[in-house]
């Protein structure tokens, strides 16, 4: 017994040290959104704000000089950043939209299908996933190129690129959540309805859409998530469109400044909430969950992460 | 349910106009059309465009001629494009077992000592699994800056090194390995292990026994999981290495940013993907073994 709970204790540890591991880079992060330029900087800057120092002349913005919030106002004033912000919001939007109506349909349509005919597809969906994301952005880019010198009706490169080549991806993403939660809910209840003599689309919607909302929620927000955050795919096929990741690696490369501190905390704000409240709405449908139904998949299959 | 494939055999075979009614709710096949076109087109047709370029001929800057041309592939074989590739896959395997080391423990203290604090746990491991990629390696730069605190007080000076990479390479993928081996471990019965020890197992032979084993299948899909991204990483080398230690991602980008020489970046990434695809067969085997989608 003693021994057990000295193993216990040991994990315990590791657990913290790992924790540790992932939090600290991020926390330090948002501690030096608040970073102040370095003595030096400030001594042969005479602006009014101190944020408005150049990136270049900065100084060494890695050790704790002192206090300032100005950064987020710089960081949301800025003429690059603010607008690439938009652009990514709009594509993301579009994209997880149509990943998420071709996936559900998809998922629908495979799950219950004989296998012969489920298999090839399936291989084509993970295909989608396991092809590393750079082979995917450099065959898109000369995709979309010889495509529009043969066929105007294919965008030139921009935004309308950078959506079709996410969607590849995001759409598989959005069939295997939504399609884990579909196999795992059973068809007890769907067989009832029709046994009651509903129709197909009667049952679709009052049986299987309301119990598959919650995947339904997710695939949403994960592909919103997993576009807005793609950098690869927009990077070769942006033509000349600034997409939020595209400005971010760019000021990542060539200097930190607090600014991209600031602006990389406000995102991470936006993420833990929207991981609570999807943490929430998840929780809340599980508890209400007919009895006997399924062992309803966790709150990790249904993010997506299994 | 034999009854139900019969029933369903036989109204294929004679075609019926009414609409069917079966006990068994299925949706009509034609709603995979829509995703199928669009892989088709988007997903498809570019990868056979990809193997057209690689072996087409570059014919001055920008214009280039299809045929059937090896001699890219050749440039592939050759030493120096072996050792990116070496270098990559070496990488991405001590990545992957450094993230087995690191991960695997605590999906284990997940699942056997939390009960109150599961979902916390689990969700503060969702929190950068969700958060971007670029500002996680982002934050990860700053703590490694040669200028920072741990380069100058603990003389821990590694940005721009291959050991950043490795760092980047397990920092980011951590959560992606811990939470497919968490939900595996979560499926196991301990009272398997309880029945071990009163038996006379003691507890490691009990786990390798019993806990390794019954996790095993979820331990090889998370490392695939894992290392098949972490060898077409992309960011990751390019930020903490600075360019110094490139991956064969960077090198096939390199070629249609600055080399602009599209068919060899081709044939570079049809190597890439003939060289995953013996991990990928074994890992949509484990996949599919795992799930059992449509069981």
């Amino acid at each position: 017994m003693a021994r057990r709970v000295k193993a216990k204790h040991g994990f315990t540890a590791w657990a913290v040290l790992v924790y540790a591991f992932l939090y600290t880079p991020i926390l330090v992060m948002v501690v030096f959104a608040f970073n102040k330029p370095s003595a030096p900087a400030l001594v042969s800057f005479h602006g009014s704000n101190i944020c408005g120092i150049p990136p270049t002349q900065i100084g060494n913005i890695t050790v704790w000089n002192g206090f300032t919030s100005c950064w987020f106002s710089a960081g949301l004033h800025d003429p690059t950043y603010l607008p690439a912000i938009v652009v990514s919001l709009q594509i993301a939007a579009m994209a997880s939209i149509i990943s998420t109506v071709l996936g559900l349909g998809g998922a629908l349509a495979l799950a219950r299908m004989k296998p012969r005919f489920r298999a090839p597809f399936d291989t084509l969906v993970y295909l989608t996933l396991v092809v590393p994301e750079i082979v995917i952005a450099v065959a898109l880019l000369i995709f979309f190129v010889q495509a529009r010198n043969y066929l105007h009706i294919f965008p030139a490169l921009g935004m309308g690129t950078i959506l079709l080549g996410q969607v590849v991806f995001n759409a598989s993403v959005a069939m295997l959540i939504i399609r884990a939660r579909f196999v795992g809910m059973g068809d007890q209840l769907e067989e009832a309805a029709y046994d009651l003599g509903s129709g197909p689309m009667a049952t679709f919607r009052q049986v299987t859409l309301p119990r598959l909302m919650p995947a339904i929620v997710a695939a949403f927000l994960l592909s919103f998530t997993f576009s807005f955050d793609d950098y690869i795919v927009p990077a070769f096929t942006n033509g000349t469109t600034n997409t939020w990741p595209i400005v971010l690696f760019s000021a990542v490369r060539f200097g930190l400044t607090p600014a991209v501190n600031a602006l990389a905390t406000i995102m991470l704000g936006v993420t833990v909430l929207a991981v609570t409240i999807t943490a929430l709405i998840l929780r809340r449908s599980r508890v209400q969950a007919t009895p006997r139904q399924e062992q309803a998949p966790g709150l990790d299959a249904a993010l997506g992460l299994r | 349910m034999a009854v139900v494939e019969e029933a369903e055999q036989e109204a294929v075979a004679t075609p019926v106009r009414r609409p069917r009614r079966s006990f068994r709710p299925r949706y009509p096949a034609w709603l995979t059309v829509p995703s199928f076109v669009y892989y088709a087109i988007f997903f498809l047709g570019p990868m056979a465009i990809l193997v057209a370029f690689s072996l087409a001929t570059q014919r001055g800057f920008g214009s280039l001629s299809y045929g059937f041309d090896v001699s890219q592939f050749r440039q592939v074989a050759s030493s120096l494009y072996v050792t990116i590739f070496v270098r990559t896959l070496v990488m991405a395997s001590i990545g992957s077992l450094l993230t087995i080391a690191v991960g695997y423990p605590l999906a284990y203290w997940m699942a056997r000592y939390l009960t109150t604090y599961k979902l916390l746990a689990l969700l503060l491991l969702i929190v950068p699994f969700w958060t971007s990629f670029l500002i996680r390696t982002y934050a990860l730069k700053i703590i490694l800056d040669p200028n920072g605190y741990l380069a100058r007080d603990f003389g821990i000076n590694i940005l721009y090194t291959k050991y950043a990479v490795g760092v980047g390479l397990v920092y980011n993928y951590l959560p992606l390995f811990i939470l497919p081996v968490f939900a595996s471990l979560e499926r196991m019965d301990w009272s398997l292990i309880e029945a071990a020890t009163d038996l006379g197992a003691r507890p490691f032979t009990a786990f390798r026994e019993i806990t390794l084993r019954l996790t095993l299948p979820g331990v090889v899909t998370g490392a695939l999981l894992v290392f098949i991204p972490m060898t077409g990483e992309y960011i990751i080398p390019d930020i903490l290495s600075g360019g110094n230690y490139e991956f064969v991602g960077n090198v096939i980008g390199d070629q249609f940013n600055q080399a602009q020489n599209q068919p060899f970046g081709s044939a570079l990434a049809i190597a890439l993907m003939a060289v995953l695809s013996v991990f990928v067969v074994v890992y949509i085997w484990f996949a599919r073994k795992e799930e059992r989608f449509g069981g």
